[in-house]
């Protein structure tokens, strides 16, 4: 190798390790800017709304000068961006301030629910990818036929139907006429007290200390807004499906996998699937963001002890700092999953990583 | 050329599927009926702009086809009768109201809704997209990062804390669920202004002397439209959906109104007995989405065919 050689592949490589440190650098100021964005919308909300907090703190009769107090105790009287400053601050430390409603930080409300709406939402992505891939698979390869029809029909219900309406339904078939499920709420009221959780997830738990009967009563108990939650997943994820597959099977590696004389099944679900995979991983990713949204309104309906319905409740008795602070979580993890899957993808994508 | 004009009758079929229309009017025509007959070919859609027409006739009919007063009921003879009783054919609630008129007069609220999110959404999207599709630059950049923050938040929820702020009531419903939906159209706004706007026709107008507003407004937004529309009537379902989570919570349209959402939360208390009153309503929300989704799917598959299909 000459010099002339080296050096041009130094430079090359410094070029590359540059252009890398830029995608780091962008990925950073993306992400700051995406959660300081989140909180100065949950800052405008939570200042800027016609209600004044002092005024919600100790009630529209109170003196003139009680009211100046709290203010100033509040920090209302700061300029608008020393408040904001001070917010972000308080954001970042997990303060959100104090639930009117349960007295206690909201952090400390929102670390005992959200482990619930967590275990929800994965029971319904898992039912959703388990259900829905093959479904859009088998749509794909039987393209134009009554099931693949049929496998349209049930998504766009999905997309189509308000979830906390067939929640109901669901309750009263499943609960009221037939028996099969158990009476909305988590976990039984003659388990509550025995049973001792370690970590927020009490079916993971339960299976882990060997407790079948409570394991059981606790399946009984998420089964049903668990597969409801798991419809809607399945709703995008098999159009999803259906749609990656089609691009697959129109590739040239698959006429040559039938050239080389491939069993159909072989050829769908090692050859075309494994490459429809990639984006789908994003997609599942998303429906699982989505579900932690839609376990606001799911949540409402089941009594469901989670991050929805604690908003839900708060919401019912003005209690914004709860409120906002669930919003902010919420927007926080949602963010968190899209740059996650976004990761995923530029790992198990060969061809987005160098370029 | 003259030729052919001859045999081509003002309005025919031949005239409008002409390949060398001879005026704007003719090309627009000709245009529109091309994406007719392949929106037309598609069955299920042609159901969906049924679904909406008809769901457009019983708002605006709905003081003539509504049976009884959707507000004012019945107490004394008329509460939670099944759906099939004499004059009442979906039930009564519990207030003795006839639960068909006030599905008739929910449908007012529920394109009220729709309508008012689209008109404020859509050019809101529509604004931003093309302004920062075209300057590019910080612009773009300051635009987007924007539209990107908007996008990260989860809608309901952004909505529920903003009505939450605002107060609970149908007005501030719409503009809680306009703020979460106008950062898509941005998008599309912008990838579509991406695509042309180095392009020929762009850079002759900007010869002539227009100033980046006229282009924007001219030659830029009228291109944008269509993508637009299609995301806009797909997204309808959607806020249909919104609007009704929102009244079902309480914080949508207030009683006595007959939103379809808050409908169903005060059929929740009798849902065991008399599931009708919290059935009914939301069959009404399911078919008018449904509709939706339909028009928007064929709309899609007419005006981009290279979509169709998938």
């Amino acid at each position: 190798m000459t010099l002339t050689d080296t050096t041009a592949v130094t430079r090359r490589n410094r070029r590359r390790a540059s252009s890398y440190g830029m995608a780091v650098a962008r990925f950073v100021v993306t992400v700051v800017t995406t959660f300081l964005g989140l909180l100065a919308v949950t800052f405008f909300i939570g200042r800027v709304v016609p209600i004044d907090p002092a005024l919600a703190i100790v009630g529209d009769r109170a003196p003139a000068h009680v009211v100046e107090r709290v203010r100033e105790e509040l920090g209302l009287n700061l300029p608008l961006y020393q408040q904001f400053w001070i917010y972000i601050k308080q954001a970042l430390t997990g303060d959100f301030g104090i639930s009117v409603l349960t007295t206690n930080p909201v952090m400390t409300d929102i670390a005992r629910v959200f482990p619930a709406t967590i275990e929800l939402a994965t029971i319904g992505t898992i039912i959703g990818a388990l259900i829905g891939v093959p479904l859009g698979v088998l749509a794909a390869v039987k393209r134009g036929s009554i099931a693949d029809q049929i496998v349209r029909v049930i998504g766009l219900i999905g997309y189509s139907v308000p979830i906390f309406w067939l929640g109901l339904l669901a309750l009263v078939l499943f609960y009221a006429k037939l028996g099969w499920v158990a009476y909305p709420g988590r976990i039984d009221i003659v388990y509550e007290y025995t049973f001792t959780p370690a970590t927020g997830f009490f079916l993971f738990d339960a299976i882990w200390q060997g407790q079948w009967d409570v394991a059981w009563d606790l399946f009984r108990h998420i089964i049903l807004p668990g597969g409801l939650l798991g419809y809607f997943s399945l709703a995008y994820i098999s159009r999803m499906t259906r749609s990656f597959m089609l691009n697959e099977l129109q590739q040239e590696y698959i006429v040559a996998a039938r050239a080389k004389g491939l069993s159909e099944t072989r050829i769908i679900w090692f050859h075309a699937l494994r490459n429809a995979a990639v984006p789908l991983v994003t997609v599942i990713a998303l429906s699982y963001a989505g579900l932690l949204e839609g376990s606001v309104l799911t949540e409402t309906i089941f009594s469901w002890p989670g991050l929805g319905l604690y908003i839900t409740n708060s919401l019912q008795n003005a209690d914004m700092n709860a409120v906002l602070g669930g919003t902010i979580v919420i927007g926080a993890v949602f963010v968190a999953i899209n740059i996650l899957s976004d990761l995923l993808y530029r790992t198990l994508d060969p061809r987005t990583r160098s370029r | 050329m003259s030729a052919v004009q001859l045999n081509e009758k003002p309005y025919s079929r031949e005239w409008l599927l002409s390949e060398q229309p001879t005026s704007r009017h003719q090309a627009r025509l000709g245009r529109a009926y091309v994406i007719w007959r392949r929106f037309s070919a598609n069955r299920l859609a042609l159901a969906g702009l049924g679904i909406i027409l008809l769901l457009i006739l019983v708002a605006i009919f709905a003081d003539v086809l509504a049976p009884h007063n959707p507000v004012q009921g019945d107490l004394r003879n008329a509460r939670l009768l099944p759906p099939g009783t004499a004059g009442y054919l979906l039930g009564t609630d519990d207030q003795g109201r006839d639960i068909l008129s006030r599905l008739i007069h929910g449908s007012r609220l529920t394109l009220f809704v729709v309508v008012l999110v689209a008109i404020i959404a859509a050019p809101v999207g529509l604004i931003i997209g093309t302004v920062s599709g075209y300057a590019g630059g910080w612009i773009d950049a300051v635009l987007m990062r924007i539209t990107d923050i908007f996008l990260a938040f989860p809608k309901l929820v952004l909505a529920l804390a903003l009505v939450a702020a605002l107060g609970p009531g149908i007005e501030n419903a719409v503009l809680a669920i306009a703020v979460t939906s106008w950062p898509p159209y941005a998008r599309i706004a912008r990838a579509e202004t991406m695509t042309f706007r180095n392009s020929e026709f762009i850079s002759a107008v900007k010869l002539m002397g227009a100033s980046p507003f006229r282009i924007i407004l001219r030659h830029v937004m009228p291109l944008c439209l269509s993508s637009l529309i299609v995301r806009v009537t797909l997204d309808m379902a959607g806020i249909i959906l919104t609007a009704a989570g929102l009244g079902f919570l309480g914080l949508g349209a207030q009683p006595p109104l007959p939103e379809w959402g808050a409908m169903i939360a005060s059929g929740r208390r009798f849902i065991l007995d008399q599931w009708w009153v919290a059935a009914m309503p939301g069959a009404a929300i399911l078919i008018v989405s449904l509709g939706f989704n339909l028009l928007g799917d064929g709309l899609r598959d007419a005006l981009d065919p290279k979509e169709a299909g998938q």
